[in-house]
């Protein structure tokens, strides 16, 4: 919130005031291009450069270091990259949304200024870039091919191998008189501190998990308080997560559309609506409504979240269909049998969004609820299809 | 609030005797699964686990193990079908589904 409130641009006299506040020491080293070209190469080429479109509109000058130019980044977060962010939730050429891998600066670093590190995803060096609006420091970024700091440190490609590598590449030991490094504390899965430190005396800090919060990580003398470095799973997070969600169900829904469809070849003059919106509501159950209100859904397996909501939304479905009667038995047992277990389904799937599930938590899960949601959406469908042909 | 996933579940172990009580696991855990208790660290809400496998990567006294990975359904079915170790599906290929970033 308070970074808001500073000037961004690097020749800013608000930049000067704060400028020692945060950094190791006193000292200046640092020569200032008068004027650079709009792009040029960062001191570091990347054996990636041909392959990729690399986002890189937020450089608004240059720096004289030691170790050669060093791009200085705007801390303003424009509209583009609020349109950017939001292409990606949608799943729009999120494995794209790359920034080109090596150290930039923020404000007017000298060598007594921090380095954060972050990954090379757009949508993190953004946030990184907006939380230090107003201070000092360089940021390093790391490739982890557009992947997020959690993902990637998880794969290992945000690890301690690639740290190593990228300190030695952009020649930082040479730009800075300390040895600290400020690492998100959700790359701690993929990165050994101690390591670090053996291997090239660098010692890792780890910050807050988001990097809003880096400001009262400084503040509060570069430690992490509880709330900091605790993960939550609030209705805002699981939120901003459904967009991808309803993406991948959308396939889902056009398999049931064909399916009703081609059993309903015969008269498609008379197909309605009320063929499908059961199954669209089964999988908006599934993918949008459980995971909104996962916490509040009784259980604790995802499946079992979802088998509960998609359970009411079957009751629901025959209630309107008016389909609660003896005639008509073998459709009311298709939805319940199967509108249910697809919601479970899709609801077990979001365990790889959420950020508290366990792999062997997962892999319980699955022993037990995949074949039943199996068998009842196998039943479900035989049911319904037989009853179809066969008219009971 | 915190959730909590299955009980009884995680494959972290903590061995006191090999803690020197450094606070890193303290540190890293985003779960608060560890506390400080005098000079050694300890166990407070296993349960909260989600087997990132932080503690153990900087654990510089090797007092931590745990069979680190991803809690993605897709991931581990995959993985169930492919035969091989459940593997993150954000891959920047862009293949398949990738609900887990």
């Amino acid at each position: 919130m308070s970074g808001e409130n500073y000037n961004t641009c690097c020749s800013g006299d608000k930049q000067e005031s704060t400028k020692d506040k945060y950094s190791m020491g006193e000292g200046q080293f640092v020569t200032f291009p008068l004027y650079t070209p709009y792009k040029e190469d960062t001191p570091v080429k990347d054996e990636k450069e041909e392959i990729f479109n690399y986002y890189q509109d937020f450089i608004i000058d240059f720096l004289e270091t030691p170790s050669g130019k060093v791009p200085v980044v705007d801390t303003e977060i424009h509209f583009e990259d609020k349109i950017g962010s939001w292409k990606v939730r949608w799943g729009i050429g999120r494995f794209n949304y790359r920034v080109r891998p090596g150290l930039y600066a923020v404000g007017r670093p000298n060598e007594n200024s921090l380095i954060y590190v972050t990954a090379n995803y757009k949508m993190s060096f953004d946030r990184l870039r907006k939380s230090l609006s107003g201070l000092n420091g360089w940021i390093m970024v790391l490739d982890t091919d557009g992947i997020n700091v959690w993902c990637a440190a998880g794969k290992g490609t945000f690890g301690t191998d690639e740290l190593i590598r990228r300190i030695e590449l952009t020649g930082i030991k040479k730009i800075v008189s300390h040895r600290l490094l400020i690492l998100p504390q959700l790359s701690a899965p993929g990165v050994s501190a101690h390591e670090v430190f053996v291997k090239t005396g660098f010692k890792v800090i780890y910050g807050p998990v988001k990097a809003e919060d880096i400001k009262r990580f400084l503040d509060n003398g570069m430690k992490a308080t509880e709330d900091m470095r605790t993960v939550n799973f609030d209705f805002l997070d699981r939120v901003v997560l459904i967009p991808m969600e309803l993406v991948q169900s959308i396939k889902y829904i056009l398999i049931f559309i064909i399916i009703m469809l081609i059993l309903h070849l015969g008269d498609v003059i008379k197909f309605r609506f009320s063929y499908i919106y059961p199954f669209i509501g089964a999988v908006t159950t599934g993918s949008v409504i459980t995971p909104a209100l996962l916490p509040w859904i009784p259980g604790k397996a995802f499946s079992f979240k979802g088998w509960v909501m998609g359970l009411l939304w079957a009751i629901f479905v025959i209630y309107k269909q008016g389909i609660f009667d003896m005639e008509k038995l073998s459709v009311t047992l298709a939805v319940i049998l199967f509108l249910p277990a697809l919601s479970s389904f899709l609801a077990f799937n979001f365990t790889g969004a959420s950020t508290y599930t366990s792999l062997s938590g997962v892999k319980k899960e699955m022993k037990i609820a995949v074949p039943l949601m199996i068998t009842s959406a196998l039943t479900g469908m035989v049911v319904g299809i037989t009853g179809h042909f066969l008219k009971f | 609030m915190k959730n909590y996933y299955l009980k009884n579940v995680v494959t972290l172990q903590f061995d006191e005797k090999r803690c020197m009580g450094c606070g890193m696991c303290v540190t890293v855990c985003p779960r608060g699964v560890f506390q400080m208790n005098g000079k050694k660290a300890m166990l407070v809400d296993r349960d909260a686990c989600m087997e990132c496998g932080a503690c153990e990567k900087n654990c510089p006294f090797s007092a931590i193990s745990v069979n680190a990975g991803v809690g993605c359904a897709y991931a581990v079915i995959k993985g169930a079908l492919t035969g091989n170790e459940p593997n993150c599906c954000c891959s920047s290929s862009g293949e398949g589904k990738n609900t887990c970033c």
